[in-house]
């Protein structure tokens, strides 16, 4: 389905959005994880992302703002607690800055007239039919069957290379003092004399933004705006997350004489 | 309210109607498996020694000896593939998992038999009161 969309798109826009089709992508915040049984009655571990409904906040475009993206914002934060610049964002506040490029004629972007976001993200790239001021919400994933989901890994605080890079550490006997946790060594002898730049210690660890890419969208729930996503999901549940249409190539099994060919071509 | 959400993702996989059995009872546990393209029912038989976890990911665990060998297979309780759960036997058990059941040997296994059914139409009740 979404390789029909892609090749659709392709046609009806060529030139430089034809190499980038137009993806899909919504903010939503990451539920738990739990398991469903599916078709088969096998086990399916699964996500669950409580994603949109989701306000377009600003559509960006190459000509005024030199790329393409969308504004995304998600989950009303109450006017109280959100500042000027928040509340700019989402609706139209009269500034002497906006009056002087009016005068200038300058064209201020429309704006979503909205409450003011919690969770606010760009996601680059075209986005056909993506308007200023709509709502977007999971029904954008009708047909899609994998994504890619963005979010903050869990802080570890300062991690030992054990945990942080997953050295094996020393013996548990053998004359080993106190270091069973510890890194070997870290350089060489009088020559370098040094240690190299980039090796890898013990330091802060995680709270990072991280990517789980090619994840298989198992459900849509529209009545809850949930999205059901196979396997594990980076962050504590709660945390907010991005999820996007996959970019990555899809495997096809039954056309897979496809690439094949490709592959011999290049060849010759 | 993440609970409640989970809980609302997990009603879909959850049976209508869940097998009713309980810890000690011997039953008979039909699972549905695919062969090429038959699907036929496979009968695991033996002691239910534990219950574990909720919603739906709550699994049971049956013992049984196989050849002098104990055997124990765990089994997802909603699982589409879980045909039918037969109790053949009730046995009294005071405790939620019977992990006691993996050090015996023998006839040390077996556990009493439940008498409430019986209890009320045998005539062993009426011989009660006399003795």
């Amino acid at each position: 389905m979404s390789a029909e969309n892609t090749t659709q798109s392709d046609v009806a826009t060529p030139g430089r959005t034809a190499a980038r089709p137009g993806r899909k992508g919504i903010l939503g915040r990451k539920v738990g994880s739990t398991q469903v049984f599916d078709a088969g009655g096998a086990v399916v571990p699964v996500t669950v992302i409580q994603a949109g409904p989701c306000r377009v906040l600003l559509v960006r475009t190459a000509d005024r703002d030199g790329y393409a993206a969308v504004q995304l914002g998600f989950r009303d934060k109450p006017r109280r607690l959100a500042s000027r610049a928040l509340r700019g964002q989402v609706a139209k506040l009269d500034s002497k800055r906006a009056r002087r490029l009016t005068q200038g004629g300058v064209a201020l972007p429309a704006k979503a007239d909205c409450e003011p976001q919690r969770f606010v993200r760009e996601l680059r790239g075209e986005y056909p039919g993506v308007e200023v001021g709509q709502v977007l919400s999971v029904d954008l994933f009708e047909g899609v069957e994998r994504v890619d989901v963005t979010g903050t890994t869990k802080g570890r605080g300062t991690a030992g290379v054990m945990k942080r890079h997953g050295f094996k550490g020393q013996r548990a006997t053998h004359g080993v003092k106190k270091v069973h946790r510890h890194q070997g060594g870290t350089s060489m002898n009088t020559s370098p004399a040094r240690v190299f730049k980039g090796k890898r210690m013990a330091g802060r660890y995680g709270n990072e933004r991280s990517t789980m890419r090619n994840l298989k969208l198992v459900g849509i729930d529209r009545e809850n705006n949930l999205l059901l996503v196979r396997g594990a999901v980076p962050g504590p549940n709660g945390s907010y997350v991005v999820v996007r249409q996959t970019n990555m190539i899809k495997r096809v099994v039954a056309a897979g004489a496809a690439p094949v060919s490709k592959k011999k071509a290049g060849a010759k | 309210m993440s609970q409640q959400i989970l809980a609302k993702v997990e009603a879909s996989s959850l049976k209508s109607d869940v097998p009713q059995f309980a810890i000690g009872d011997t039953v008979d546990v039909h699972t549905r498996i695919l062969e090429g393209e038959k699907e036929r029912v496979q009968i695991f038989n033996g002691v239910v020694i534990a219950r574990a976890g909720s919603g739906s990911r709550e699994t049971f665990t049956v013992r049984r000896i196989v050849a002098g060998e104990g055997v124990e297979r765990k089994f997802p309780l909603h699982s589409p593939k879980i045909a039918k759960v037969e109790v053949k036997r009730s046995g009294v058990s005071r405790r939620a998992k019977l992990y006691y059941l993996r050090d015996r040997v023998g006839k040390a296994v077996r556990l009493r038999e439940k008498r409430d059914e019986q209890a009320a139409a045998a005539p062993r009740k009426s011989r009660t009161p006399d003795a």
